[in-house]
């Protein structure tokens, strides 16, 4: 008898086998090998560009999304074979991108036909970058006091403001912002959720740069910015923040689980394999080591069922949250046992892993702090008392 | 025991110190040394000199100072808390100590400030001085050294080395081993700076048939390691003291951010959820704070018998600061990954005082011994 998934797994195992190129199989994934395409996206190698194309076509830079978009129309079983083989191949992630994580799903369910149309396909083929315009100098945690203003202009909105932390916001092509237009409103019911092009005149960024010695951060500016009505709010008018806290658990399962590499295939073991012999032999290194693993292993199961509670129609919810706070923690705890393990080498900038370290530290910060979750988990999970 | 709290001379010695590196080392200095590719400041180092802290552990009949390993754990607390960059660990302390038994003539050099030394030990990732390989091979009446040193803290900058070197045994004994006080321009000898995440003074050391004679052995042959307890006991105690003194720096800072930063129409300060977290990092910090003094006055009074309390020292240093610095950034949110921001510069040199001189499992493994576990 054939199993369907099985199928699959074989049919896509072989396409990995005649598809990737040979020089990409089993290079690790850093800041410098990721693929995030985009307008001004220059190709690390023709290896780069090819894999990407070969999997756009194909629907694997998305696999889950609809095949009108580009997507990869995959069931979760589905997904989970070809991430296996993926990982089984030594393939790397042919696109990552703000457009795959937060605002694809966030237009598949509140977009009309014509955004989706406008903006999906570009996202899965890799040649709109996007960056994500939520944080101001004074709504960081408090999201919903955003301050940047869009004014009806009759055919279009005028944009004046600042955001800032907007990562990659100086290579991306567009952005998707959180902006106020309804001043009178009650602060959660004036915001709307913008797409906007950064060609746009009046749109400046300037970058900061990160403790890790990166900068990937930018300030970005808004200054009489005209943005054409047509398509421009996704969802309804002065009811963005819905379509924000939808995004927002997509970033925060993404950061929690994907993006702190937990599940990415390499073990501690592998990572502290390269080390002085011996090193494990120290009791304090080992014990926290282990404890770390268990930890790493129970968390990427609890990842699982929830993506199985949600496939059977069991939403998670603001269970989300805890899979961020979770996850982060665990990822910042994983960077700083790294680092012991590797003792004083780790300490020189040019070994590479104290810039990941340091930049670990901002995975309890970026998408909503480990203190802001905790306070959803608390309120809206458990339905302690606010008073 | 001495008390534990400060006496009058310490007080006004601590409050000198603040009042000093306030003005001539904040942290922006450490910003401007590291945007010019600098790891100290001289003109710093000579007025630290002069104010007697380079001659804190040296004897007066060499010149010194002599005040002892409180008054060094009180300075050290101090530069940690501005992160003041020196080679006052390194040499004002570690070799200061290390010479002081052979009563070196070398030691009046360091109390002025114009010798400064760099400790040779480690050859791999962890501190480990048993574990020297380096051979030091017997060749006529001196030895030639021949191999490498890792992580020696203000190794390029150091006119002179303290080097431990294996003449007999094999690595892992902890007889065998014998101290060499070597100069650093000396023949085949090659200094390669690590560009490391504090932005301080670094180096991998290259030892290539570099010439030592009798007269350069510290302590007696094959017993380096005994000639080297006095500075390095020493140096951990410092270094730990730093560690405290950094943990109360960024403390500070992130408390003065919490009266100020205002989310939710509050102050962040306000939260209980943060208010609990600093509430519990200020227990660490004192329960640290006595952990400090204790180390310095057994140093002082009792130093053969002091290292249980030296490594209580620099184990919770080392953990009190990885939690100060975690929650420090954390608390500022945002604005404490950037690199505008001096929150990160407390992160990266907590991560190398952690490892420094011998890391948390390093320390722990010897309080856990002398408990009897
Ligand atoms: C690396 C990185 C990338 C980022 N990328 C983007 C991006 O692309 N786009 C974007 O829009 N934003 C981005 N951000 C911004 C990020 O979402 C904010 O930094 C975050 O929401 C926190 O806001 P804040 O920095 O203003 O901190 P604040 O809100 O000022 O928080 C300061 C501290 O107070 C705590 N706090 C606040 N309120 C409460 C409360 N009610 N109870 C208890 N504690 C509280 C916080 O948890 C934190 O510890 C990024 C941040 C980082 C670090």
């Amino acid at each position: 008898m054939s199993d369907p998934l099985e199928n699959f797994r074989s049919e896509i195992a072989d396409w990995i086998a005649a598809n990737l190129p040979d020089e990409l199989r089993g290079v690790p994934t850093t800041e410098d090998t990721i693929c995030w395409g985009g307008r001004n996206w220059v190709f690390t190698s023709d290896a780069q560009r090819l894999w990407l194309e070969r999997c756009a076509e194909r629907g694997l830079t998305c696999p889950r999304w609809p095949s009108e978009y580009g997507g990869g129309g995959l069931t979760r079983g589905e997904e989970k074979a070809l991430r296996e083989e993926m990982t089984k191949a030594g393939a790397p992630s042919p696109l990552q991108s703000f457009g795959i994580w937060m605002l694809g799903p966030a237009l598949l369910k509140f977009g009309t036909p014509e955004q989706k149309a406008a903006h999906l396909p570009d996202i899965t083929a890799g040649k709109i970058r996007w960056c994500q315009g939520y944080s101001e100098p004074g709504a960081g945690s408090d999201l919903a006091s955003v301050q940047t203003r869009a004014e009806d202009m009759g055919d279009h909105w005028l944009i004046n403001g600042q955001k800032i932390w907007t990562s990659y916001a100086d290579k991306a092509d567009k952005i998707f912002a959180l902006v106020r237009t309804d001043r009178d409103a009650p602060k959660h019911l004036g915001i709307s959720f913008m797409l906007i092009d950064m060609q746009t005149p009046g749109v400046t960024t300037r970058p900061i740069r990160l403790i890790s010695g990166a900068s990937p951060f930018c300030e970005t500016f808004f200054d009489n910015v005209k943005v054409p009505k047509e398509g421009a709010i996704v969802g309804e008018q002065n009811r963005g923040w819905d379509v924000a806290k939808y995004l927002l658990t997509h970033e925060r399962e993404m950061i929690g689980g994907g993006g702190g590499g937990l599940t990415s295939g390499d073990t501690l073991a592998q990572m502290m394999g390269t080390l002085d012999p011996g090193t494990l032999n120290d009791p304090v290194l080992r014990a926290e080591a282990m404890e770390l693993e268990v930890d790493a292993m129970a968390f990427a199961l609890t990842m699982e069922r929830y993506k199985d509670m949600s496939e059977a129609g069991q939403g998670v919810g603001h269970a989300s949250a805890m899979l961020k706070y979770y996850g982060t923690e665990l990822n910042k705890r994983r960077q700083e046992v790294l680092m012991s393990a590797q003792g004083s080498n780790a300490l020189d900038w040019e070994a590479g892993s104290a810039a990941d370290w340091l930049r670990s530290k901002a995975n309890s910060i970026e998408g909503g702090t480990s203190e802001v979750m905790l306070d959803i988990i608390a309120k809206r999970v458990l339905e302690l008392p606010a008073k | 025991m001495d008390k534990l709290s400060d006496s009058e001379d310490e007080t006004l010695l601590r409050d000198a110190a603040r009042g000093f590196l306030d003005q001539f080392a904040p942290l922006s200095v450490l910003r401007k040394n590291r945007d010019a590719g600098r790891d100290y400041a001289p003109e710093l180092w000579a007025e630290m000199a002069q104010m007697g802290w380079a001659g804190v552990m040296v004897p007066e009949s060499h010149g010194g100072a002599d005040m002892g390993h409180r008054a060094a754990g009180i300075l050290s607390e101090e530069m940690g808390r501005t992160l003041a960059a020196s080679p006052f660990l390194s040499s004002a302390v570690i070799a200061a100590n290390a010479l002081r038994a052979s009563a070196s003539d070398h030691l009046a050099a360091i109390a002025s400030g114009e010798t400064t030394y760099a400790l040779a030990i480690d050859e791999g990732a962890k501190h480990n001085p048993a574990a020297t390989a380096l051979p030091a091979t017997a060749d006529g009446n001196g030895f030639r050294l021949t191999g490498h040193k890792t992580f020696v803290a203000d190794g390029a900058s150091a006119s002179r080395l303290l080097v431990l070197a294996r003449t007999s045994g094999k690595p892992g004994d902890p007889l065998g081993l014998t101290l060499f006080d070597i100069d650093a321009a000396r023949a085949g000898l090659d200094t390669d700076p690590i560009q490391s995440i504090d932005s301080r003074d670094f180096a991998r050391i290259d030892f290539d048939s570099v010439n030592a004679t009798g007269e350069d052995v510290v302590g007696d042959v094959d017993n380096g390691l005994a000639a080297l307890a006095p500075g390095l006991r020493a140096g951990q105690a410092a270094l730990a003291a730093e560690l405290s003194g950094l943990s109360a720096g960024i403390s500070a800072m992130t408390i003065g951010y919490l009266k100020e930063r205002k989310q939710f129409g509050r102050t962040i300060g306000s939260f209980q959820a943060l208010q609990h977290r600093a509430a519990h990092l200020f227990a660490e910090i004192e329960v640290t704070a006595s952990a400090i003094a204790a180390a310095g006055r057994a140093l002082d009074s009792d130093p053969a018998n002091a290292q249980t309390l030296v490594s209580l020292a620099k184990a919770r240093a080392t953990q009190t600061a990885k939690l100060a610095v975690m929650e420090g950034v954390q608390m500022h949110g945002g604005i404490g990954m950037t690199d505008d921001y001096d929150a990160g510069f407390f992160m990266k040199r907590a991560r190398v005082g952690a490892e420094w001189l011998g890391d948390y499992g390093h320390h722990a493994a010897i309080v856990a011994e002398s408990r009897g576990l």
